[in-house]
């Protein structure tokens, strides 16, 4: 045993803490889906590693990853669609002006 | 020899990790932020190989890095202008911000590093079979994961019809 588990987590808890501060901060949709990424990744990461050094026999961490990655394309894509619509009806992405859609 | 080698690398791609996450929440160019997104799922897939998940580090490299990220600069381009710079942060909106990422990064931490996990079986011996993995995806017993391999194939159904329908031109 090389590199303990705890390091790993340390590191995808750093990931997805640096997600949530754009997640906050960001003003452009593109720029909060980003930051979204960054937090799906990391808990992705946390699976993983649990699946591999806790229960290195099954695979249910090791699936439940490989569905995420296919639910956060599905969600991404969706989102960039909206975000698209969004542009064709208001010519920009700022999250403060998306309020201009209700009247 | 391998062990130290191992170390290296695995130090190598969690301080890539931090840097560029950090990196692309922080850049004001959101172009840049997507690059600096891509670095972080390069060494995410570059962890999943080290711990001996090839498969799930191809899908991580072939889903993410060559499907999300080509999206995120398509719709980056189509929807901002050259060198375009996103405002500066009031100080208000950085404060809560780092508020609210640091006070939940030290709960977090504090956690981790308090509890006591099981005792790790983890050998390193080899890649995943991939016959086995085959299998657990499409079987029908316990353990098996049959249906939500295809409840995911209708969601990415409903996701290619529902994309069309909302960014079709009326």
């Amino acid at each position: 045993m090389e590199i303990p588990m705890i390091y790993y987590l340390v590191v995808s808890a750093i990931m997805f803490f640096a997600g949530v501060y754009g997640f906050v901060t960001r003003r452009n949709l593109l720029a909060v889906l980003i930051s979204l990424e960054l937090m799906l990744n990391a808990v992705d990461i946390n699976f993983v590693v649990f699946n591999r050094y806790l229960f290195p026999g099954q695979l249910e961490g090791f699936m439940f990853t490989l569905f995420a990655i296919g639910i956060a394309a599905a969600e991404t894509a969706v989102a960039i669609a909206i975000i698209i619509n969004i542009y064709r009806s208001i010519h920009n992405v700022q999250a403060k002006n998306l309020d201009d859609m209700k009247y | 020899m391998e062990q130290v080698a191992n170390q290296v690398i695995f130090y190598l791609l969690s301080a890539a990790i931090i840097i560029f996450s950090v990196l692309t929440v922080t850049t004001r160019r959101i172009l840049r932020a997507a690059t600096f997104l891509l670095f972080v799922l390069f060494a995410t897939a570059g962890l999943y190989f080290q711990l001996d998940y090839h498969f799930l580090g191809a899908v991580q490299l072939a889903v993410y890095a060559g499907g999300i990220v080509v999206l995120f600069v398509f719709s980056i381009l189509l929807t901002s202008g050259p060198g375009e710079k996103s405002e500066r942060l009031t100080n208000k909106k950085r404060a809560w911000g780092l508020i609210a990422s640091i006070s939940g990064a030290a709960l977090c931490l504090y956690a981790l590093l308090t509890h006591v996990f099981p005792v790790s079986q983890f050998q390193n011996g080899g890649a995943l079979d991939m016959k086995q993995v085959g299998h657990t995806l499409m079987g029908m017993e316990k353990y098996q994961y049959i249906l939500p391999f295809e409840a995911l194939s209708v969601l990415l159904l409903a996701c290619i019809i529902g994309g069309i329908m909302i960014a079709r031109k009326r």
